[in-house]
């Protein structure tokens, strides 16, 4: 792997065992400056050690890690204030406010005072700045846990599985706080076992399983690189199909209760098809996803 | 290598952190989860203040031990019991109710006077209060013999009260259940915070925050000894009240050290419990394990010489003992700063030797 300048992580080749179980077995990837990095994968595909042995929580068995170009093992003190992470259970002291929480955190980078109610804002929790951290929603708690992460305005944030388990609205609201820091030029590494998520957000992907990573690129890369067929469907009924299957390009065609649904490798001339016999009733068109590349490279349905 | 920050709102951080910044941000952060708590608060300040109560009220019921004594009828011998102040006096109406209230268990003994004829009964189970009642009837009654045969006695007695090395229950039950309460504070403090700090996960998050070890630690001991100071101003404020009648020794600012050392080594000792304790469970458990049977064996509860002499030679290797000597020394013996030497070597000393163990044992996270 080259070690290029603008490099903010590279992992070379590392492993990791808990006992019996191999966590990480032969991991290598980097992260350029910047950019909004995921790693993806079921429960137990070894991305929380993967991220834990990248900030030098953990020391890998083999292998070795260069963030910002320094060994984050063993604790490296001038490191720690550029890098912010939230681990994957949240971290807080107890019975402080969510204020108290990030003013504890900020004093100890050195932060101005202030910072704390500017963080809360940024993650839209300015009103439970005094609410303690036991009476916040899991959502408010994982905003607070990044705020918490970011405080002191680092150059690398490691979020680890910032989404899971929120209902979908927090989720959407979590997107946007993390969009938020990309667009403040940060660099971005992060788990989720949500594929779609990963697809939305991430500029690349490393799809892991069994301490490995399967393939590693942008998502619209793994999905064209898939070369999967598209499907299009309609509501039954508004055009027979025998006239489906002799669209231009339609390579079968399937109907249920629900629709009628046309499988192709270009959907361009099968939609304008449709298109010239007002026949887009229902129309849904469902291009292959991050879930399809799973299945591909494992053989087995993802299932996080 | 170098890094542009891209970032274009306002800079955070303005300053290098500092270990003073972190010590004091992690302090007020102890300090207010302790106040916060109700439990803890419980703990450390109620709870042992109910027994310095309970106790204090039980062993301090008119102070000292008076013989009982039943009486029957009256005159100059019943005056002159009643004058010698060493025993206390219940009336009967007859000789038989006494007999009665005797052999019931209800006095050690009782004095009837009728005429000249002075009987005394007692009870044969307790030899003690025998011997005191019938010395001071003898007496009694050998003085009124004198005095009815006009006779100048030729021996006189000088007796005189001596302050002796035992104390009052609440001069002993003051140091010694603060000296327990102090320790419990300083271990449950150490042992908690550590655990939960482990458990939910603060301690790796702070090790990926610019602080050292050794801020965290010093502001969680700082708090425990601001708790300890309360917790012995609460002692003594309470103690003092006329209830309990604590009398304070003029050299009591010397229990100032004694206290922030004592809770440096049982903080030391929390520090191990909570190294080797995976829950809050486990760690109160051992926690109570090392300093309840220790608060006994040191005398926390009831004075260190009515324990058999081994007991005593043993209890000299805990450092609760010498919390125990040195409060009592300075809080009510009145003596001086030479009595506080020792224990403080000894508490600095367990300090040290319990804290070198569990900076080995200590572990950021519980994997
Ligand atoms: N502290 C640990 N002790 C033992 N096994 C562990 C530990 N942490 C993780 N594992 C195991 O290592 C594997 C990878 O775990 P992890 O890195 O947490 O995966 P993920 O974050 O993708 O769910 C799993 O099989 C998990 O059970
Ligand atoms: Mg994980």
């Amino acid at each position: 792997m080259t070690d290029h300048p603008s490099d903010a992580l590279v992992v070379e080749d590392i492993h990791m065992a808990y006992g019996d179980v191999r966590a990480v077995n032969g991991v290598s990837f980097s992260v350029r400056q910047g950019e909004f990095f995921g790693i993806l994968g079921p429960n137990g595909a070894g991305k929380t050690t993967t991220l834990e042995i990248s900030e030098g929580l953990r020391k890998p068995d083999a292998g070795s890690v260069r963030l910002l170009g320094e060994s984050p093992w063993p604790r490296n003190v001038r490191l720690l204030p550029r890098i912010g992470v939230q681990l994957q259970a949240s971290a807080f002291f107890e019975k402080l406010t969510a204020r108290e929480q990030l003013e504890t955190f900020g004093d100890l980078y050195g932060c101005p005072p202030g910072r704390a109610m500017e963080m809360l804002e940024m993650v839209g929790l300015a009103e439970k700045a005094n609410t303690p951290d036991n009476k916040l929603s899991g959502g408010q708690r994982q905003r607070l846990s990044i705020a918490c992460a970011l405080v002191h305005d680092p150059d690398i944030v490691f979020l680890d599985e910032p989404t899971a388990g929120l209902d979908p609205q927090s989720r959407r609201n979590l997107w946007d706080v993390l969009r938020e820091i990309k667009a403040r030029g940060k660099t971005i590494i992060y788990t989720t076992h949500y594929m779609d998520e990963a697809e939305t957000l991430c500029d690349r992907v490393a799809i892991m399983d069994h301490g490995k990573i399967l393939a590693l690129d942008a998502p619209a890369a793994l999905v064209r690189d898939l070369d999967a067929a598209t499907r299009v469907s309609l509501t039954p009924g508004i055009l027979p199909e025998e006239e489906a299957r002799r669209l231009p390009g339609a390579e079968s065609v399937d109907t249920d209760e629900i629709s009628l649904t046309i499988t192709t490798r270009t959907p361009a001339p099968v939609l304008t098809a449709l298109a010239e016999r007002q026949a887009l009733d229902g129309l849904q068109v469902r291009t292959a996803t991050l879930e399809d590349v799973f299945l591909e490279l494992t053989g087995r349905e993802y299932r996080a | 290598m170098t890094v542009t920050n891209e970032d274009v709102g306002q800079q955070a951080r303005t300053e290098t952190p500092s270990s003073s910044h972190s010590f004091k941000a992690l302090s007020r952060a102890a300090f207010k989860g302790f106040i916060r708590d109700r439990a803890t608060l419980f703990w450390t300040i109620l709870f042992p203040l109910m027994f310095l109560v309970i106790f204090g009220l039980l062993f301090n019921d008119g102070g000292e031990n008076k013989t009982e004594l039943g009486v029957v009828g009256d005159g100059p011998v019943i005056t002159a019991l009643e004058k010698t102040g060493a025993v206390e006096i219940t009336e009967f109406d007859s000789q038989d109710a006494a007999l009665t209230a005797v052999q019931e268990g209800d006095v050690p003994g009782y004095v009837a006077v009728d005429g000249d004829t002075v009987t005394v009964r007692y009870a044969a189970s307790n030899q003690a209060s025998a011997g005191v009642i019938n010395g001071l009837v003898d007496g009694v009654v050998n003085n009124a013999n004198m005095q009815a045969a006009n006779v100048q006695p030729r021996f006189t007695v000088d007796a005189q009260q001596v302050e002796d090395s035992s104390l009052e229950p609440i001069q002993y039950l003051t140091p010694g259940l603060l000296a327990w309460a102090v320790a419990m504070g300083a271990v449950f403090g150490s042992a908690l915070t550590l655990v939960v700090w482990r458990k939910n996960q603060v301690l790796r998050r702070l090790r990926l925050a610019p602080v050292s070890p050794l801020a965290i630690l010093s502001s969680r001991l700082t708090v425990s000894i601001g708790i300890a100071f309360v917790q012995a101003f609460v002692f003594i404020a309470l103690a003092l009240l006329p209830v309990f009648g604590l009398q304070l020794s003029g050299q009591w600012y010397l229990a100032v050290p004694l206290v922030a050392l004592g809770t440096l080594a049982f903080f030391a000792i929390g520090m191990l419990v909570g190294s080797f304790s995976k829950t809050e469970e486990s760690a109160s458990g051992a926690a109570n394990l090392v300093v309840l049977p220790m608060a006994f064996l040191s005398g926390s509860f009831f004075p260190i010489d009515q324990t058999p002499e081994w007991l005593q030679a043993v209890s000299m290797v805990l450092p609760m003992r010498h919390l125990n000597d040195g409060l009592s020394a300075v809080l009510v013996r009145g003596q001086g700063l030479e009595a506080i030497l020792l224990p403080c070597g000894v508490l600095i000393a367990f300090a040290v030797v319990v804290g070198f163990i569990a900076s080995r044992v200590f572990t950021w996270d519980d994997a």
